[in-house]
């Protein structure tokens, strides 16, 4: 795996707010078919380093390549085509709630498909997207109007939407029951065999790692601090390490 | 604009900011594309929210200030110009300005409070990362209806607070309906409706900025998007009676009055 190209890279990123310097020259590289998860306390700046892959933050410096591409090199309409092939689940989920399901997931194609390709295939991906996620009775209701796993379903189908090549996940499992986080662990794995899709995974749930994950990273102190898979990392002996995992 | 920045006072930091914020604002709008659907819908939900209070609040201040002028006028033996008097007041002054402190309060607080939310929800975010520029979906669209919606609603008002001033009149004088409508008229000119006009114009803009600015920059927290509604209220309603003043300065200095 590790000989083939990485879909994303990211060489010495810095990152503060203020006085708060949350990642110092971090890097990692996420390959082709690759579940790549991220583990670290919280507030260690997980969340800083997916949105700074997305370019909802701009790092003070370092690179970041996706698919080959120089991110902070591209303008808006670049980045913007360049984001259609990256899927992006937020820790809030963040569905528009003055919009039904249907309104919520069409809303990524109004940017990337014409009027005539919505008009014909609109309707059939919104149906296809929410059978991934066992949903489809959900269609023409309101996000308030679903539990909690359903809405992180829903977040998820929104973001399959476009078929991105790359997924990243903000603690996917994360306030959910331990049954819910096994279902949607499940569904992630489900998707990436059948989409074929790389993804960074954010998480603390240990199942939902020793489900998803084929490598893992460790944040602490700002770097990629330790890197391996988990079993290896169970046997790591750093003290930084091994507080993490006495801790959980 | 960065000399602003470098005075450390948070107001002219924050007087830096919102221009900064109208300055994008007319660059995107500049841009082709437009979210008009969005607009529409905007316009629909402005006017349609605003449009009974407006309507009550306008009909009850052509009626008060006319029962209230009448003494004053009878006076000076000049009862017959309470047609005019109040049409002038009305027109020029009274429906504009309540109009807008109404807006300020129901769109102002109505926009900061549902950006500021969607801002700490990240709705906002999740925007951005479908590849649709949020700042012409959410701000663009609202400050255009805000600035269209507003003169509208204060036309109404006009018309409505006249019909008021009708009523009032009629409580204890007699004058017909023709006679007041006549009078009412005649004792204005375009250079009170124009500039009325102008300057509801700017009210809707200004409320709009200052409402989607409130939102969009909203902290995070619950707690964040209360404050954006409040303040954008308190900052558009100020703003508000700051424009009026320009508005009647430069009517004075273009011999309007
Ligand atoms: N927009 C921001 N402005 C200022 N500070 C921020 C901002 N976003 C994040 N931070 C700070 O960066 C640090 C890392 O935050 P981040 O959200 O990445 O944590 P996290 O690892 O995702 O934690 P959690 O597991 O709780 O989600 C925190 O100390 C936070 O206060
Ligand atoms: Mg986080």
């Amino acid at each position: 795996m590790e000989t083939s190209k990485p879909i994303i890279q990211v060489d010495e990123l810095n990152k503060s707010f203020g006085e708060n310097h949350v990642l110092r020259d971090f890097s990692l590289s996420l390959f082709e078919g690759e579940n790549l998860v991220i583990l670290g306390k919280s507030g260690s700046g997980k969340s800083v380093l997916i949105k700074c892959i997305i370019r909802l933050i701009e790092p003070d410096s370092g690179k970041i390549f996706i698919l080959d591409q120089d991110i902070s090199l591209l303008d808006q309409d670049e980045m913007d085509l360049l984001r259609a092939d990256v899927g992006f689940l937020f820790q809030s989920n963040a569905l528009y709630d003055s919009m039904t399901v249907r309104q919520n997931l069409e809303f990524p194609l109004r940017r990337h498909w014409t009027k005539e390709e919505r008009e014909e295939k609109a309707e059939s991906a919104v149906k296809e997207a929410l059978e991934d996620v066992g949903l489809s009775h959900t269609i023409d209701m309101m996000p308030v109007e679903l539990s909690g796993g359903m809405r992180k379903r829903i977040a998820l189908a929104r973001t399959l939407i476009l078929k991105p090549k790359v997924i990243l996940y903000d603690e996917p499992t994360t306030g959910l029951d331990p049954i819910t986080g096994r279902e949607i662990s499940e569904l992630m794995n489900n998707i990436q065999k059948k989409y074929n899709t790389a993804a960074i995974i954010i998480s603390h749930d240990m199942n939902c790692i020793r489900m998803t994950g084929n490598r893992v990273i460790m944040l602490i102190d700002g770097k990629n601090y330790a890197e391996g898979s988990f079993e290896d990392l169970l046997k790591n002996t750093d003290p930084k390490v091994r507080d993490f995992f006495e801790g959980l | 604009m960065a000399l602003l920045d470098k005075i450390n006072n948070p107001f002219f930091q924050e007087v830096g900011k919102i221009a900064r914020f109208t300055a994008r604002f007319f660059k995107e709008v500049s841009k082709p594309k437009q979210e008009w659907e969005e607009f529409i819908n905007q316009c629909y939900w402005i006017g349609y929210k605003s449009l009974t209070l407006v309507g009550i609040t306008a009909f009850i201040m052509g009626l008060v200030l006319t029962i209230q002028s009448r003494p004053t006028l009878v006076e000076f033996g000049a009862e017959a110009l309470l047609p005019s008097m109040v049409s002038v007041s009305l027109v020029r002054e009274i429906a504009p300005v309540i109009t807008a402190l109404i807006c300020a309060g129901k769109i102002g607080s109505g926009i900061g409070a549902e950006l500021g939310s969607m801002r700490v929800t990240e709705q906002i975010d999740a925007m951005e990362v479908s590849g649709t520029n949020p700042y012409k979906y959410l701000v663009v669209t609202r400050v255009l209806a805000s600035t269209v919606m507003v003169p509208i609603l204060s036309s109404i008002a006009i018309a409505i607070s006249l019909y008021g001033g009708y009523l009032g009149t009629n409580l204890k004088g007699d004058v017909s309906w023709s006679l007041y409508w006549y009078q009412a008229f005649n004792a204005l000119i375009y250079g009170d409706f124009i500039p009325s006009m102008i300057k509801t114009i700017f009210f809707g803009f200004a409320i709009g900025i200052v409402g989607c600015y409130k939102g969009y920059n909203s902290q995070k927290g619950t707690e964040g998007v209360g404050r954006s509604a409040t303040t954008a209220v308190i900052v558009a309603s100020l703003l508000v009676f700051i424009l009026d003043l320009i508005a009647v300065q430069i009517a004075d200095v273009l011999g309007l009055t």
